[in-house]
């Protein structure tokens, strides 16, 4: 997708901001624009403002202050119902006292669709969530992925362009919740409608999404597709909420194009490439991701500092294994490496010298 | 389960596996039974005994044969319909001598009162002479009095007769048997209780009307405000619960009568003059607000424990699906509050089918409903078998609406909180 091209925007926030008691704002100048046919993810843990953006945008909170435009409309004073969103909710709020058929018909009926149309597509909505038969059930009576689908078929039935899902999979088991993912993908990939989707669930967010709006205190943190912010997260909030990760303190020593050396607080010297840290002598935190961390450095390049460790747990979980050091006084530094046939074992007490590319340690803000 | 093999299956050290259970479960059962025995003794003495009593006391009719043997012997011996011979006359005129002896011909006289005005003084009055009668017993009793020739009254006596009997219900739907035992209706300004059985219908349906339209709103207030608000309001609800009855209708009494607070503010603003006070106490207008007033919270409390259990987000999802707030409202909440409406609606209309105190003292003459007139049954007339038949008449009348509202919305849709 391509963010900045202006005339495929569908959906866009400007400068919006939102305040619910008038002394702090839980949205701070929110500016996002929504490509038609992309699936944006708002990404953040709770109370992050992602939930309070997607009620502005569904038009049951109104926003204090900015524009949201739909389809280069702005839709600040139209009324839900004719904001044509489909939705899905947390709960699915399927409503108890109709049927799935007619929780389907409800869409259609109020906007005036005559019986055989209806009839044909609630016949397609359950088709393409695989639940054709069910339509004389009532909520009640089926699971929580079968009700799943038919709020997903709900919100889907009156062909929305745009259809906003708020936490959907967050009341289904694991396995459940990970097949679901998959399901929910395909259909937008085959309907080409535009979704915005809330989570708190990374690994969610991560499988699913054409790009990631990461929340944080009201703000958008990190916008960029599920790798980018994965593999160069842009501040140590990203960087230690998206995936596992490991942070070390430190300064920078030198600095120069994409190599700078920082100086632990223990003292030790180690490589990184500097991301948000322009000169020497700034506190910075360095991030490096488990599997990037090298157990046998031989195999990096010539020149690289490396780090001594002390192993303190050593964990293993099958096609990995998980180890836990201490590195210059942090004793939660995680190193995951492949169960291949050669790979060493390492014993709890044991030192180590470990290390990693440059590239891969980013210099990030102090925290 | 009754399987085979199942009989054969023993505990550990051999007991039969269904004895064991019996006797582990046997303990936990007698303290569970201990534990209501209270409670089940209670509504035995006070619901079901007095109830009890009440069915039997409608139908009984012991006052007449209990102390006119013999003319009961008689009226058992003849059908309905052989002319009354010397022989009646003979058992009327020792029963009332028996009678007078023993001091019951005021019982019998009253007895027959009930369905014939004016007979206790025939009975008592003959009583005094009863002493002096000779055969032929016929003439000697019509020369005492001719009334003992009516037609009419050896009906009502030969009905008075059998120990049990339909009568009081009959005159509970103001009807009567006539000389040929057929049922028939009363003269036309003797009918009273059919209406006032309307009538407490009607005004019951008028204040349940108005506690909905007056408690759903409030009901939905109270489920969505935030916490502190709600229990504010809570305590208003349930503020008049917490004031006595009467202080609470005798203050509707000094704001709705004719020279009460409401009728002064709108003669002083000008809107009606002087003599075009309303009346608004003392009528049908007078029971139906003090009663709403009343039963209010009886409305509202169901409502409130419905509203509460069903989240915003249907409304939300009905709302981003196309509906207007009126289509969400009409197709979504209105429908998932019914089970808080019935229940509501039966607590509010049974309670005030069977209201007394509130009409009787607010209700004037045009605003006294059916249990009022139990009331003056037991009190004045002391014709406790027809107030019995007509409270028979009104529990069976709720009982009756109590079986409509399960087939049609189903009991197990009711929620009372």
């Amino acid at each position: 997708m391509a963010p900045d091209d202006i005339d495929r925007t569908f959906v866009a926030f400007e400068r919006v901001q939102k305040s619910y008691d008038g002394v702090t704002l839980v949205v701070k100048d929110l500016n996002l624009a929504i490509a038609r046919g992309e699936f944006l993810t708002m990404l953040g843990p709770s109370g992050s403002g992602k939930t309070t953006c997607l009620m502005m945008l569904a038009g049951f909170e109104t926003a204090t202050h900015g524009e949201i435009r739909l389809g280069g409309r702005p839709i600040t004073t139209v009324p839900p119902h004719r904001r044509g969103i489909g939705m899905v909710f947390q709960n699915y709020a399927l409503f108890p006292h109709l049927t799935v058929g007619e929780n389907l018909a409800f869409p259609l009926e109020v906007r005036g669709i005559g019986r055989a149309e209806r009839e044909a597509k609630i016949a397609r909505a359950l088709d393409m969530v695989q639940m054709k038969g069910f339509a004389g059930r009532r909520p009640g009576q089926l699971s929580g992925g079968q009700q799943q689908r038919i709020a997903l078929a709900r919100a889907l039935v009156f062909d929305p362009a745009l259809v906003l899902m708020d936490e959907p999979l967050g009341a289904l088991d694991k396995q459940l919740r990970e097949h679901m993912q998959f399901e929910i993908k395909h259909l937008h990939e085959r309907l080409g409608i535009t979704v915005v989707y809330v989570t708190h669930d990374q690994g969610e967010a991560l499988t699913m999404s054409d790009r990631i709006a990461v929340f944080n205190d009201g703000v958008i943190q990190q916008l960029a597709a599920p790798e980018v912010l994965y593999e160069q997260p842009m501040n140590s909030f990203v960087a230690s909420f998206i995936g596992e990760n490991n942070t070390l303190d430190g300064t920078v020593e030198t600095i120069a194009g994409e190599r700078c050396t920082v100086r632990l607080d223990g003292g030790t010297v180690i490589d990184a490439r500097p991301v948000n840290v322009s000169r020497q002598g700034v506190r910075t935190r360095v991030s490096i991701r488990p599997e990037r961390v090298e157990v046998r450095p031989e195999r990096l390049p010539r020149g690289v500092h490396l780090v001594e460790a002390e192993v303190l747990e050593f964990i293993y979980m099958g096609d990995i294994f998980r180890v836990r050091l201490n590195v210059a006084g942090n004793d939660d530094f995680v190193m995951k490496y492949r169960n291949a046939p050669d790979a060493v074992r390492l014993v709890p007490g044991a030192r180590i010298q470990i290390g990693w590319r440059p590239e891969d340690c980013r210099a990030l803000d102090a925290a | 389960m009754a399987e085979p093999g199942a009989a054969a299956l023993t505990t550990a050290d051999g007991m039969p596996l269904r004895a064991a259970l019996a006797r582990a479960s046997r303990r936990a059962r007698l303290r569970a039974a201990l534990l209501v025995a209270p409670l089940l003794l209670f509504v035995l003495v006070s619901f079901v005994w007095p109830i009890g009593q009440m069915l039997l006391r409608s139908v009984n009719n012991v006052q007449f044969a209990a102390n006119m043997p013999e003319l009961t012997a008689w009226f058992a011996a003849n059908p309905r319909g052989t002319p009354v011979d010397e022989a009646a006359f003979a058992a009327l005129a020792a029963d009332l001598r028996l009678a007078a002896a023993s001091r019951t011909v005021g019982t019998v006289g009253t007895r027959i009162n009930y369905e014939l005005p004016g007979s206790r003084s025939l009975f008592t009055a003959t009583g005094r002479a009863a002493g002096g009668l000779e055969p032929p017993y016929r003439e000697a009793l019509l020369a005492l009095n001719p009334d003992w020739g009516r037609e009419e009254l050896w009906t009502v006596m030969r009905g008075a007769s059998a120990r049990y009997t339909a009568n009081f219900y009959l005159a509970a739907l103001d009807l009567r048997r006539d000389a040929g035992g057929g049922i028939v209706r009363v003269a036309p300004e003797q009918r009273v209780y059919v209406s006032l059985f309307l009538r407490t219908f009607a005004l019951s349906a008028v204040i349940t009307v108005v506690c909905l339209a007056l408690g759903f709103p409030v009901a939905h207030l109270l489920a969505t405000l935030p916490v502190r608000r709600a229990n504010m309001l809570m305590i208003l609800v349930l503020l008049p619960f917490w004031t006595s009855l009467l202080v609470r209708t005798s203050s509707w009494i000094v704001l709705l009568q004719g020279q009460g607070v409401v009728n002064n503010v709108l003669v002083a603003l000008g809107i009606v003059d002087e003599g075009g006070r309303l009346s608004m106490m003392y009528n049908q207008t007078g029971t139906i607000v003090a009663m709403t007033h009343i039963l209010l919270p009886f409305m509202i409390l169901p409502l409130y424990s419905v509203m509460k259990t069903i989240p915003p987000a249907y409304a939300r999802a009905a709302r981003s699906l196309g509906a207007t707030s009126w289509t969400t409202f009409r197709r979504i909440y209105l429908p998932l509050t019914v089970p808080g409406i019935g229940a509501g609606a039966m607590l509010v209309f049974i309670l005030a089918v069977g209201y007394y105190i509130t009409p009787a003292l607010v209700g004037g003459a045009s605003g006294q409903l059916i249990s009022n007139q139990i009331a003056f049954h037991m009190q004045n007339t002391l014709n406790w078998s027809l107030a019995a038949a007509l409270a028979a008449l009104l529990l069976a009348a709720v009982l009756l609406l109590y079986w409509l509202y399960d087939r049609l919305v189903g009991i197990d849709n009711m929620k009372l909180g």
